[in-house]
């Protein structure tokens, strides 16, 4: 692919130079960011299993988790990632209808998400502070709750976006809708990995 | 898919400062950021010369009598925090990458304009935050690595400032990372190829993997970290059940690299300027580009031989003193590839070559104490030492600072467009590399004989020799002042440079000093050969391509 106008256009862009065409590598950079992302949490990540194998936990604190709830807010991100996919294959087919539709489904799921989890925290029997597996217990699953709060803001930004009449999202500037659900696939399997490692270890 | 740059995303003409007044305006273009990385770092890095001032003139007699203890322990954090994220990682990173990297790939800015200046503009604000920690309550006082169960007890409020500037540091240091990747491997001119790169380009690259993949690690550690001082949770304090090996590891872990990140950059800045003042082609290209790779994927690897005192079991100490000892390999090719370059060259002896062969000699001292300091054995006899304190500096002035003053002896001419005084540029560096070697070659032996870092009172057995010491400081803190006197001097009344003054091949020399906005005049130049000199046809061939 090429980066920047080919020589034979030269005349044309000499016309005016602060106009250079090239491939859009937003995607790119964002990919580039979100592998930096993905390095916070696998410290924290780090973190934890090192806690978990070292220091292990006196025999009277209360460490253990319930899986339904947990168990649902995987099927919810799960479906939401398909959901979002559902409204990308509509934004590429021109339908807008469809595709506010089902980020509108795609948001709702997250918000789900969000509720089901400040449900788990209020019914935890510990707290941040209690011991050291609460302490990781929390500032993971909040620090990925902060993820899921912001891709839901974003989502419903893209949703309002996507509509028919001045929606400056649509099949030719597309590039914030990809963006939007690339983040949030990411999240998701972040999620996946977290739920595997906080609750089924 | 193409996107197109269009003039209605820049705000109109008349908004848009001119003269001096651009360098403190949010500009986009590259060159303007890239100054205004360096005279911000270099204005931090007056400020924490005055601070190690401080601390040289406390050590010149064993008792805390220039100052109280906390107030050394304060001053000692943030000279370091200062030095490093402030001064040396802005400066090699930020402002020789930003002006030279989109020059090097043929573009006319780097990928991402407004991102560039976000993370430039993110750093005075941090800066003067931890500086103005200290009139709040004290600043912290935990030394850069701000180890736990330290960082806990110390005063928090200097701790918490503390984290929250390096926080906005590393965000900063990351976003101009992913703008180098995408720069270096997606804004190439067509026709140019990886290999045909100049090599600062490939030690960006190469630097700007290790920023993104480690700076997210010490991101989320001093997130907890704040958790445990605030929130009295216990990840790392003892008391609680917590663990402080662990934030020795996940502090590490980006600390190490952030080492090559100081000095990577550097190695490619000497790379530039060796082979234009030498005239002849670099040694080596592809080793040098294989060892900058190797250097990246050993960096991170190596953490622990910083915590061989930490209770680090035999197997891991084994480990990581193998791979350590393997980052002299590529480091060793590197260096006896610049040896080379310089091998029966043209040699000018001016100010940035001379920098340039200082560098080269301190680094080389600094390595070896390195590969003694990765010995399990010895490193437990002087770990924590001034030992310690005098390889860091051979590596991080000696090496990265003694390669920024380089750098600047060769582009000030394209940066203003006048030629800076080479006489009191020759007088600066003597004084500089005296100075140096006076101010640490003598810590080496004081830390051999068991005298501890970081703290504010000594034995008096080492006094005469901490005298000699802060005397090679005071020749250093001399230094600044002939070379301040050549910008100035040079920035009103210097020769004119023109646009190629010391006949360069690399594509940042093809243009007119200073280069206009958009870098070139029409087409940028396809640059197959930056290192091509000593052949008679070089220059011809390079005007013709031009």
């Amino acid at each position: 692919m090429t980066s920047i106008v080919p020589q034979e256009q030269s005349s044309e862009s000499k016309k005016n130079l602060s106009t250079e065409e090239h491939e859009d590598f937003r995607l790119f950079g964002l990919i580039a960011f979100l592998i930096a992302d993905g390095m916070t949490f696998a410290g924290f990540f780090a973190a934890y299993l090192t806690f978990k194998a070292v220091n292990p936990i006196g025999p009277d604190a209360i460490y253990e988790l319930e899986l339904p709830l947990p168990t649902l807010n995987t099927v919810l991100l799960l479906l939401s990632s398909f959901t979002f996919h559902r409204a990308g294959k509509f934004l590429e087919k021109d339908e807008a209808k469809q595709c506010q539709r089902w980020l509108l489904i795609t948001g709702v799921l997250g918000v789900a998400f969000l509720i089901s989890q400040m449900f788990e925290y209020f019914t935890l029997p510990f707290g941040l502070t209690d011991n050291l597996f609460a302490s990781t217990f929390y500032a993971l699953t909040g620090f990925h709750g902060l993820h899921v709060t912001l891709g839901s803001i974003m989502i419903m930004i893209i949703w309002w976006q996507t509509r028919i009449q001045h929606g400056r999202v649509n099949k030719e500037n597309k590039f914030p809708f990809e963006a939007v659900e690339l983040y949030w696939h990411f999240v998701d399997g972040i999620w996946v990995v977290l739920f595997i490692i906080l609750y089924l270890l | 898919m193409t996107i197109s740059l269009e003039p209605r995303n820049s705000p109109p003409e008349r908004l848009q400062p001119t003269g001096w007044l651009k360098y403190l305006s949010f500009s986009l273009d590259h060159k303007v950021i890239g100054l205004q990385y360096l005279v911000c770092g270099f204005l931090f890095y007056l400020i924490g010369g005055s601070l190690a001032g401080a601390i040289r003139v406390e050590l010149t007699s064993p008792l805390s009598d220039f100052m109280p203890r906390e107030v050394y322990n304060q001053v000692l954090t943030l000279h370091g925090t200062i030095m490093i994220f402030l001064w040396i990682v802005p400066v090699v990173n930020g402002a020789f990458g930003n002006y030279l990297i989109p020059f090097y790939v043929g573009a006319r800015d780097m990928a991402f304009p407004r991102l560039n200046a976000v993370a430039f503009w993110l750093i005075p604000p941090s800066g003067l935050m931890l500086i103005t920690s200290y009139f709040i309550n004290g600043a912290a006082q935990s030394g850069w690595t701000a180890y736990p169960p330290l960082s806990i007890t110390t005063p928090a409020a200097g701790q918490i400032i503390w984290i929250l500037s390096v926080l906005l540091l590393g965000g900063s240091s990351i976003f101009g990372g992913i703008n180098f990747i995408a720069t270096i491997l997606k804004l190439r001119r067509p026709g140019l190829k990886l290999m045909q790169l100049p090599m600062y380009c490939w030690a960006m690259l190469g630097t700007s993997i290790l920023v993104v993949l480690s700076t997210p690690v010490l991101a989320g550690t001093l997130i907890l970290l704040s958790f445990d001082i605030v929130a009295n949770t216990g990840f790392f304090n003892p008391s609680l059940g917590g663990n402080v090996i662990v934030y020795q590891h996940l502090f590490w872990f980006y600390s190490h690299p952030a080492v090559y990140i100081m000095v990577l950059p550097a190695f490619g800045l000497v790379s530039e300027i060796l082979p234009i003042h030498s005239r002849k082609p670099l040694f080596g290209y592809t080793t040098m580009v294989f060892s900058i790779m190797g250097i990246v994927v050993l960096g991170l690897v190596v953490w622990a031989h910083h915590m061989f005192t930490s209770g680090t079991p035999p197997w891991m100490r084994l480990f990581f003193t193998i791979a350590t000892a393997f980052i002299a390999v590529p480091t060793g090719i590197k260096f006896f590839n610049w040896v080379a370059t310089l091998w029966g060259g043209k040699i000018a002896l001016n100010g940035a070559m001379l920098f340039s062969c200082g560098f080269i000699i301190n680094f080389v001292l600094g390595g070896i104490t390195g590969v003694a300091l990765a010995q399990v054995p010895f490193d437990v006899h002087v770990h924590d030492t001034y030992f310690v304190v005098a390889h860091f500096h051979y590596i991080v002035y000696g090496g990265s600072v003694f390669v920024i003053f380089s750098s600047i002896y060769h582009w000030f001419p394209k940066f203003t467009g006048k030629m800076l005084n080479e006489n009191i540029g020759r007088l600066h560096f003597i004084l500089t590399f005296i100075g140096f070697n006076l101010c640490f070659a003598p810590q080496h032996w004081l830390g051999l004989n068991g005298m501890p870092r970081r703290v504010a009172e000594y034995d008096p057995q080492f006094q005469l020799i901490n005298q000699i010491s802060s005397l090679g400081a005071l020749l250093m803190a001399l230094s600044t002042l002939p070379f301040l006197w050549n910008i100035f001097q040079s920035l009103l009344y210097g020769e004119e440079a023109g646009d190629n003054p010391w006949n360069a091949l690399t594509p940042e020399w093809l243009t007119s000093s200073p280069p206009p906005v958009e870098n070139w005049e029409g087409e940028a130049p396809l640059v197959l050969e930056p290192y091509g000199y000593g052949r008679r046809d070089s220059i011809e061939t390079q005007e013709q391509k031009k």
